[in-house]
């Protein structure tokens, strides 16, 4: 249960030693509070008080490390998004089966290794394939495990069977790439805890239903295994939503240990379509890893982006880059426009310039993301700033006439704009909405 | 350990509420929890989705989705049809583009032959939403009420500019309103007040937040919807229990990832699938946050959603 600053402060020496590099044992205790400090900063901590917060200050769900490039699953603290960030976006894993010829195999890997996409400036990609063991050999299963070790380095494997006698014989080809080890269930339960344990190796555990997943997760953790993925056998699009949320709810409402960890999710569908549809469901509602049936493009496009937009931090703004954007097929004769860098501002203006027809030039200025008026209000979209922008930006050789178009919101600064910029730049007023460019570019056509 | 299911309890209800005529006449919402949580609360209707057509050829839509209505989308009365008989679609949304200034400029005398025709053609419960521009809205939406008056239909948008001539067309014909306002959870109860304090029926209104596609500001819609649904339900706030509807096909259909091809991008892979999944992926996204009524384009995407609300039921 997470312990307000002051039942923390307490707990300290409250000598205001600074070693844990705050001014104040209170100033140290409402870090902690706020779970953005570890206990262990305190070198003075008595024994007793060490346990006691070190245990109320675990995150309610345990963050694992997973993959050659350390990925962190789970630690998410809230339901809702607009409560605060979800912090670890879930990776997304390529499922291949044993079974698949080695042809097929290697096009899989040649699929994650391309898999890589720029969106507003993030490099998103399929970071995960999970081999699984359809046809039950731990030989088979431990060449196609070795070949996706060796063919995409990069990517973080996930070890599918609940054969222990499988897994053995896979684990020595990327036993050094922290991969997830998957399928231990009621059964195979004390071989698969013997491979994982003391190795720093994730277990992921599978029973349906909660109840079975609590008894299994108890039991599993009871045996020194601390780093566990949970999957409760939810596979429709209802179970998913209904038990991720409360499996996820049980873990930061009710403080539930057994369900203190990530969530794995597997999606396979007959439609590609519709199963980019329900792995949707789950970035949203509270998978952390979500094991799909394939990534052809344009699906691992649609998922990456959505991931992306759901795990933004709603305190702050996307940002898209700055710079002079060509839209349409803009030439030197092409009006020039500016607005922010605020993404929403700039998918607006965009479209509603594209949705003109008018071919134009759209300069988008940083000014950390604030919607024109906001940002006029901070004093970062002023005469000064924007006239250095445009300066700096090359736009007098986009154009041939040096005339700049400003949103109407501020249209206060046009004067003394035109007189920072000098050179012969003109500077016009814009209408005050997006929604009126296209009347206003056409009328000038 | 044994799981206790933690399960919230809502004060809370969404209005439910009925459009359309007859027995293809449509209900949407009264359900008194958050998206799909049956195991502590009763969905009495799933979320439906429209086919959207409009009064003038879809010259700017993709050829990816345009091509599914060519031979047909030169007539709205057998647009409208081919979406009913052909597309299996529960509701039609006439969208009235070109009746915008900067388009067709169609006058409020053509909407009303429009709407006439297709009422006439199809008999599900039919939507008509105007070009988006608020003056000329006013005049359109106004004479399309009285056009369709007895049908029960759903007619929009009213925005805080234009809602004063819009509603008092609804009331006088009959009909159900969309109010939107800008993806912000309190203007979008400040205008559901001013609706209501004209003594328009608050069980007929739908909300619209503003849709935004996926990839463009898409959390943002997400967002504002889930507080919407929290203050409606949780906090019992009656002025926010209005279904809500999320209008995705203009935005979906005009962002680069529906449109650019494959020979351009090709790290983006096929383009026909790729409009599809865009489409597919929004509504799946506007679903979860609470949406009640959605308006699409492209038939597959539709399929994708009503198969993906089936399995969640």
């Amino acid at each position: 249960m997470a312990l307000s600053g002051v039942e923390i402060f307490k707990n300290l020496p409250k000598t205001n030693c600074k070693k844990c590099g705050y001014p104040t044992c209170l100033a140290f205790a409402m870090k902690l509070a706020a779970l953005q400090e570890s206990v262990e900063k305190c070198p003075d901590l008595s024994e007793a008080a060490k346990q006691f917060l070190g245990a109320a200050a675990e995150p309610p769900i345990r963050g694992i490390v997973l993959g050659p490039k350390g990925i962190k699953v789970g630690e998410e603290t809230v339901l809702f998004r607009h409560e605060k960030k979800f912090v670890n976006p879930c990776p997304i894993a390529l499922n291949i089966k044993d079974t698949e010829g080695s042809d097929a195999i290697a096009k899989h890997i040649a699929d994650v290794n391309s898999s890589e996409i720029d969106r507003v400036g993030q490099m998103l990609r399929v970071d995960f394939v999970c081999v699984s063991n359809e046809s039950g050999d731990p030989v088979k299963f431990a060449a196609v495990v070795k070949q996706v070790a060796e063919g995409a380095p990069n990517a973080g494997l996930i070890l599918n069977s609940s054969n222990p006698a499988s897994i053995e014989a896979a684990i020595t080809h990327c036993a050094d790439k922290k991969p997830l080890v998957y399928g231990a269930n009621a059964e195979n339960l004390d071989a698969m805890v013997n491979i994982v344990k003391g190795k720093n190796i994730a277990l992921g555990i599978y029973a349906k239903g909660l109840d079975a997943l609590s008894d299994l997760s108890e039991k599993v953790k009871g045996m020194g295994v601390n780093e566990i993925v949970l999957d409760s056998g939810a596979r429709t699009a209802k179970e998913m939503v209904e038990e991720y949320t409360m499996i996820r709810r049980g873990a930061l409402k009710k403080s539930f240990k057994p369900f203190g960890f990530p969530v794995i999710s597997f999606v396979s569908r007959d439609d590609s379509t519709f199963e980019a549809a329900v792995a949707s469901l789950g970035i949203m509602k509270y998978a952390s890893i979500i094991v799909v049936s394939s990534i052809e493009k344009w699906k691992a496009l649609a998922l990456l982006t959505l991931r992306q937009n759901i795990y933004t931090d709603p305190q702050v703004p996307m940002q898209v880059e700055q710079k002079i954007y060509k839209i349409g097929d803009a030439n030197e004769n092409s009006p020039l426009l500016i607005t922010t860098n605020f993404s929403l501002t700039y998918f607006i203006v965009r479209g509603e310039i594209e949705n003109s027809k008018v071919p134009c030039w759209l300069a988008i200025m940083n000014v950390e993301g604030l919607s024109v008026l906001t940002a006029w209000a901070a004093g970062k979209f002023v005469a000064g700033s924007i006239s250095n922008f445009i300066k700096e930006s090359g736009a007098d050789k986009l154009v041939a006439k040096k005339e700049l178009i400003l949103p109407g919101y501020v249209s206060v600064l046009s004067g003394s704009l035109e007189e920072k910029l000098g050179d012969g730049w003109k500077v016009s007023v814009g209408p005050r909405e997006a929604n009126q460019l296209p009347a206003f570019l056409k009328a000038r056509v | 350990m044994p799981f206790a299911i933690p399960k919230d309890s809502y004060a809370g209800k969404i209005n439910s509420l009925t459009f359309g005529s007859g027995d293809k006449a449509v209900t949407i919402g009264g359900e008194n929890g958050l998206p799909f949580l049956s195991f502590e609360s009763s969905i009495s209707n799933r979320p439906v989705v429209a086919l959207e057509i409009q009064d003038v050829a879809p010259s700017d839509w993709p050829d990816t989705v345009r091509k599914v209505y060519d031979g047909v989308s030169g007539s709205p009365a057998q647009w409208a049809k081919f979406c009913q008989d052909s597309l299996g679609a529960k509701i039609v949304a006439l969208r009235l583009v070109g009746t915008h200034p900067d388009r067709e400029n169609r006058s409020a005398d053509d909407a009303v032959k429009t709407v006439t025709e297709v009422l006439s053609a199809v008999d599900v419960p039919v939507m008509i939403i105007g070009s988006g521009h608020i003056e000329k809205d006013a005049q359109v939406l106004k004479a399309a009420a009285e056009a369709a008056k007895g049908k029960e239909c759903i007619i929009g948008k009213a925005q805080e500019e234009n809602y004063r001539t819009i509603v008092t067309a609804a009331i006088a014909n009959n009909h159900k309103i969309i109010a939107m306002s800008q993806l912000d959870v309190n203007l979008a109860k400040q205008l559901n007040i001013l609706i209501t304090q004209m003594g328009f029926n608050r069980e007929n209104i739908i909300m619209d937040p503003m849709s935004s596609a996926l990839g463009y500001g898409i959390e943002y819609t997400y967002s504002v919807m889930e507080r919407i649904r929290q203050a409606a339900l949780v906090q019992n706030d009656p002025m926010m229990q209005t279904p809500l509807l999320c209008d995705i096909g203009p935005n979906v259909w005009k962002t680069k990832e529906s449109a650019a091809p494959e020979s351009e991008l090709p790290e983006w892979g096929s383009l026909e699938e790729r409009g599809i999944v865009w489409e597919s992926v929004t509504a799946a996204t506007m679903i979860m946050a609470g949406c009640n009524l959605l308006v699409m384009r492209h038939p597959k995407a539709v399929e994708t959603v009503n198969r993906l609300i089936g399995e969640l039921m």
